[in-house]
């Protein structure tokens, strides 16, 4: 999976494409640190349209991105969620802890 | 062949994680002859995907170990997928399957089993410590109009 970032203002806009599981997680998750550090955004948007697969490694990766603007004291936003993604979301009840359009 | 299985294919891979999209897609293609819907086929290899990840993360956490999957068509439309490994065993199965219950470390969310019970209509865990664990999972394939 690639993750390409685009900041702003303090607004980071993270889109992450490809397939999102635990072979790919480990490298994704630093990334999106390192992404997170770099921009200490008020605001992060995760954009997910371009995900073509995704099991739970992807909520380990959209938890971790919760805690880190929690610290932040700042918002999450997880965004253009595809079907598959979705179901694996709700099956975990992420929608109750993280806020997805 | 077992006598009830119409069609199977047994795959042994090493635990090595560039294999978890091999083994997903590997049953997606299997599965495939059974001419599921597109979220049928999502849900088998979302399912395929966690039961291969637990293997290769918590069976063999300190090793390369053999996985095994096993993938069945069974009378009535019924797709059957076993995941085997010969590692380390979970002691205590119902608290593994408890939704955020993990020993995986950060990368982990505890929810592999919730969702392989919500995509699948059946999943039944059987682990020994120290001889390993056996995830046998069944999902009913809605019967699809035949054209002909």
């Amino acid at each position: 999976m690639e993750i390409h970032a685009k900041s702003a203002d303090r607004n980071l806009l993270l889109e992450l494409s490809g397939e999102i599981d635990h072979h790919s997680a480990r490298n994704a998750m630093r990334e999106l640190e390192m992404a997170v550090d770099a921009a200490l955004p008020k605001n992060l948007v995760l954009d997910m349209s371009r995900v073509t697969f995704m099991d739970s490694s992807g909520i380990a990766l959209i938890l971790k991105a919760q805690q880190r603007m929690q610290l932040l004291d700042g918002s999450l936003l997880v965004c253009h969620v595809p079907e598959q993604a979705k179901r694996v979301l709700d099956a975990a009840g992420i929608g109750r802890l993280v806020t997805i359009r | 062949m077992k006598k009830n299985a119409l069609n199977e294919v047994t795959l042994t891979f090493p635990s090595r994680s560039s294999n978890e999209g091999f083994a997903r897609s590997a049953a997606a293609c299997f599965a495939a002859q059974m001419d599921p819907t597109l979220n049928e086929l999502e849900d088998i290899k979302t399912a395929v995907s966690e039961a291969v990840t637990n293997a290769i993360v918590h069976g063999y956490p300190d090793a390369i170990g053999t996985v095994t999957l096993k993938l069945r068509v069974c009378p009535g439309n019924i797709l059957e997928l076993t995941v085997k490994d010969k590692g380390r065993g979970i002691p205590d199965v119902e608290k593994a399957r408890q939704p955020m219950f993990t020993t995986g470390g950060e990368e982990r969310s505890g929810m592999g089993f919730t969702i392989m019970e919500s995509f699948m209509d059946q999943l039944l865990v059987r682990s020994v410590p120290g001889r390993g664990t056996t995830v046998t999972m069944k999902k009913k394939l809605a019967p699809r109009l035949k054209t002909k």
